[in-house]
């Protein structure tokens, strides 16, 4: 059952990933976009990640698809203008890195991962049991991770400041 | 059981994300591509995750913080970018091409 829902949902993704690059009209490729994210958040859940399943639909299909479609809209990129999908050169060009890179990276669905550092079954959901679906991942965040928490935050504080100086039309 | 059906979606999204990449020529729809990859490497990360234990969530945090700075500041670029030249295309970028 759990399968059926994931393979669902994958397909979905893989579709609307697929409309997304393949809309002319921006708008389109961001809206497309949107399901997308959505239909990875569902396959978080079903991998056992639910907390990450709502930061992906608040943080990305939430704060980061607005922000692209804020910027599509400020520069009024909607308009019906000359389509900006290459040439048949181009598009030769892409289907063939694009088929090579799927050949190179196909091995992976058949990944076995060694026994002695695989966890048994089950074990994230007795941990999410235990901590709650939030701790588990806070204590890791918050303990053996937290100098790079630090530096993600000092990370952030960059961002802002060089996205509103780069943004700024004077000085 | 759900290992190599995530890798193999999630191997698919990545192609595309770069698929995308080397098809379009609007800088943001590239830029939306390139979402798409990282995207790809977080259900990586989280389908890793559920077998090598919950660290793989913890990095997916540590990508998301990543893609949104990335996501202000390269708005932030091809908005100044579009005041010099009133366009997003790729095209038109070719300053150090002729100067």
């Amino acid at each position: 059952m759990i399968l059926q829902f994931f393979w669902i949902f994958g397909v979905i993704a893989m579709g609307s990933a697929l409309l997304c690059i393949t809309r002319k009209n921006p708008i389109a490729s961001a809206l497309w976009l949107v399901v997308t994210l959505f239909s990875i958040a569902a396959l978080f859940v079903l991998l056992d990640a639910q907390f990450l399943a709502v930061l992906q639909v608040l943080v990305y299909a939430g704060a980061i698809m607005v922000l692209f479609l804020f910027v599509i809209m400020l520069l009024n990129l909607g308009r019906p203008g000359p389509s900006d999908i290459k040439g048949p050169l181009g598009i030769g060009v892409a289907v063939v890195l694009g088929a090579a890179l799927l050949f190179l990276l196909q091995p992976l669905t058949r990944t076995t991962l060694p026994s002695a550092i695989t966890l048994p079954p089950g074990s994230v959901p007795l941990l999410q049991e235990h901590q709650g679906i939030v701790g588990s991942v806070a204590y890791p965040l918050f303990g053996a991770y937290l100098i790079p928490f630090e530096i993600a935050s000092v990370l952030l504080l960059a961002a802002i400041v060089g996205a509103v100086v780069l943004a700024k039309r004077k000085l | 059981m759900l290992l190599g059906p995530a890798l193999g979606i999630s191997a698919v999204l990545f192609t595309l994300g770069v698929f995308g990449v080397l098809l379009r020529r609007n800088a943001i729809v590239i830029f939306m591509c390139v979402e798409l990859m990282l995207n790809a490497v977080n259900l990586t990360f989280v389908a890793l995750a559920q077998n090598l234990g919950v660290g793989g969530q913890v990095f997916v945090f540590f990508v998301m913080a990543v893609a949104a700075a990335e996501a202000a500041v390269g708005l932030a670029i091809i908005l100044a970018v579009y005041r010099h030249k009133q366009s997003v295309s790729l095209q038109n970028m070719n300053l150090l091409k002729d100067g």
